[in-house]
């Protein structure tokens, strides 16, 4: 039984007085490809934001890699929400796959071949090499998801976090990216958050669902619909499932 | 009207230290520029340029260059305004106003304090190219070598948080100390505009040369490049045209620049409507 890549316990993380995350408790192992689920606002981002160490958690513990959060970012590569760019920004394809680079480069060193060579071997993995000149605003939603995987991958990690790596991409897109995914699952340690629930069971090997069921359920009916989007920043507990390949979590600690 | 030509005009020395003047303070608004405007931080531009005000006012009560008195007041308000945003999360538009006001009265103050008339206060305020001397060129080359050293060495820092500060902070980018660095080489820029076009119009020249050559672009470097051209057009149109109009050379400068980003603006914007 090996550490856990990603162990979270009884973890609860409060943002602007408001509670996102409570009581959360879960382990990713290495080989894992984990796919978080639950409403906008329950909280998914909150979790990658924690385990990147952008957001400090009001109480339990979080290790990546065995360390607090934060040290070990060069052996993590992160795939943002593609919505927040500035689409009008002037830098190509290319340079945004070589920021990949920057976890393994000093302050003041410059890139060098060895970071050329694991940006171009990173945008024919996620088959984007062709459009490496293009500017950023030019791409359409999946090539531009498909140039933040590269670039994630360009950092050599271990582990890959995705938030909404399918959001605003085209249904066909989707299952190229699904696929490009179930590639990389030999290599990485995949966590993804979505609230893309069709496709998605068939390819992770387990998914937890961010948002209490139970709770949700209970509030929901006593205080009627009308409060019930402000209840869903009331995430609460890690449910895990199973999915029909997958091994149980239990049974899945022994063989990771 | 003047109707003395161009080469002519430039058999003066105070003629020929203008057109240094307009090309040295270029390259600094062209590069620092693209950064203000892709970040698109004019606003803490104009905040540091006008809490310069203090050091000019300083600078009169003390008796040296004002531009000297400058440097320091635009470094404490790049810091100031950075550092309460970012670590004591103050709103940003309230750190500008109160840095931009502070700065303006202490001027006020200072300058009132100052025995006599204050000579050439207006040129400190609105520019005035045609009186930039000798000694001035130097400080504003040696401020340009500067920026540029610095914008070459922290060039894929410098890209990465204004692309994607987020990701550079996961990267292990110190984040808040590369931007102070970037607020401060605003704030030298600031220092080598004042003589060209004046504290109150620096935040002008830091962002429509820019603005304009953006459209042209497609990497951070080719927009720096263009931005500089532009820059050295508007600055030697305006210089040109306002010795033909004998009109004030800094507002001239501002309104060329400003007339050239409307077409462009506009031209893009029928472009669009076109397209859609």
């Amino acid at each position: 039984m090996s550490e856990p890549v990603i162990f979270c316990d009884r973890l609860c993380v409060d943002l602007g007085g408001m509670t996102v995350l409570q009581g959360l408790s879960i382990s990713v192992y290495n080989g894992d490809f984990l796919a978080v689920l639950g409403p906008n606002g329950g909280g998914k981002t909150t979790l990658l934001r924690v385990i990147l160490g952008l957001e400090k958690p009001t109480s339990g513990t979080v290790t990546v890699f065995g360390a607090p959060p934060g040290i070990a970012s060069h052996r993590i590569g992160y795939v943002p929400q593609r919505l927040f760019f500035d689409r009008e920004f002037p830098i190509s394809a290319w340079e945004v796959v070589m920021m990949g680079r920057l976890s393994r480069r000093k302050l003041l060193q410059r890139y060098g071949g060895a970071d050329r060579e694991k940006a171009t071997e990173a945008l024919e993995i996620t088959g984007v090499a062709g459009i490496r000149n293009r500017r950023i605003g030019a791409l359409s939603g999946g090539e531009l998801q498909r140039v933040l995987i590269a670039r994630a991958l360009a950092s050599e990690p271990e582990l890959l976090l995705l938030d909404e790596p399918t959001a605003s991409v085209d249904p066909e897109m989707k299952s190229t990216i699904y696929d490009l995914l179930e590639r990389l699952r030999e290599r990485h340690t995949i966590v993804l958050v979505t609230h893309d629930t069709g496709t998605i069971a068939r390819h992770v090997s387990r998914i937890a669902c961010l948002n209490c069921t139970l709770e949700m359920h209970e509030k929901g009916s006593t205080l009627g619909r009308k409060t019930l989007d402000s209840l869903y920043r009331y995430p609460v507990d890690v449910v895990e499932h199973l999915d029909a390949g997958g091994a149980k979590p239990d049974e899945h600690h022994d063989h990771a | 009207m003047n109707t003395t030509t161009m080469p002519d005009i430039l058999h003066f020395e105070f003629m020929r230290n203008a057109l240094f003047a307009a090309i040295l303070s270029s390259v600094a608004c062209g590069i620092i520029g693209t950064y203000v405007v892709v970040r698109k931080i004019g606003f803490i531009s104009g905040g540091i340029a006008h809490t310069a005000f203090g050091g000019i006012g300083l600078g009169y009560y003390l008796g040296v260059n004002p531009l000297v008195g400058i440097i320091p007041f635009s470094l404490v308000a790049a810091l100031g305004i950075g550092l309460l945003t970012r670590k004591a999360k103050v709103a940003e538009d309230t750190a500008i106003g109160a840095f931009w006001a502070a700065g303006m009265a202490i001027g006020v103050i200072l300058i009132g304090l100052t025995p006599g008339y204050a000579p050439n206060l207006f040129s400190y305020l609105f520019g005035n190219i045609l009186t930039v001397p000798s000694a001035d060129l130097k400080l504003i080359l040696m401020l340009d070598l500067m920026i540029a050293l610095m914008v070459w060495l922290f060039s894929k820092e410098f890209l990465a948080i204004s692309f994607d500060e987020e990701y550079a902070r996961i990267s292990g980018l110190k984040t808040v100390a590369l931007d102070l660095l970037m607020l401060c080489l605003i704030a030298l820029t600031v220092v080598i505009m004042v003589r060209v076009v004046g504290i109150v119009m620096v935040i002008a020249l830091l962002t429509i040369p820019a603005a304009v050559a953006r459209s042209f672009s497609r990497t951070l470097h080719g927009m720096m490049v263009l931005a500089i051209a532009f820059s050295v057009m508007f600055s030697i149109a305006g210089l040109w045209l306002s010795w033909v109009f004998d009109v004030a050379s800094g507002a001239t400068i501002i309104l060329v620049a400003s007339f050239v980003f409307l077409v462009t603006s506009l031209i893009k914007a029928s472009r669009f409507r076109m397209a859609h």
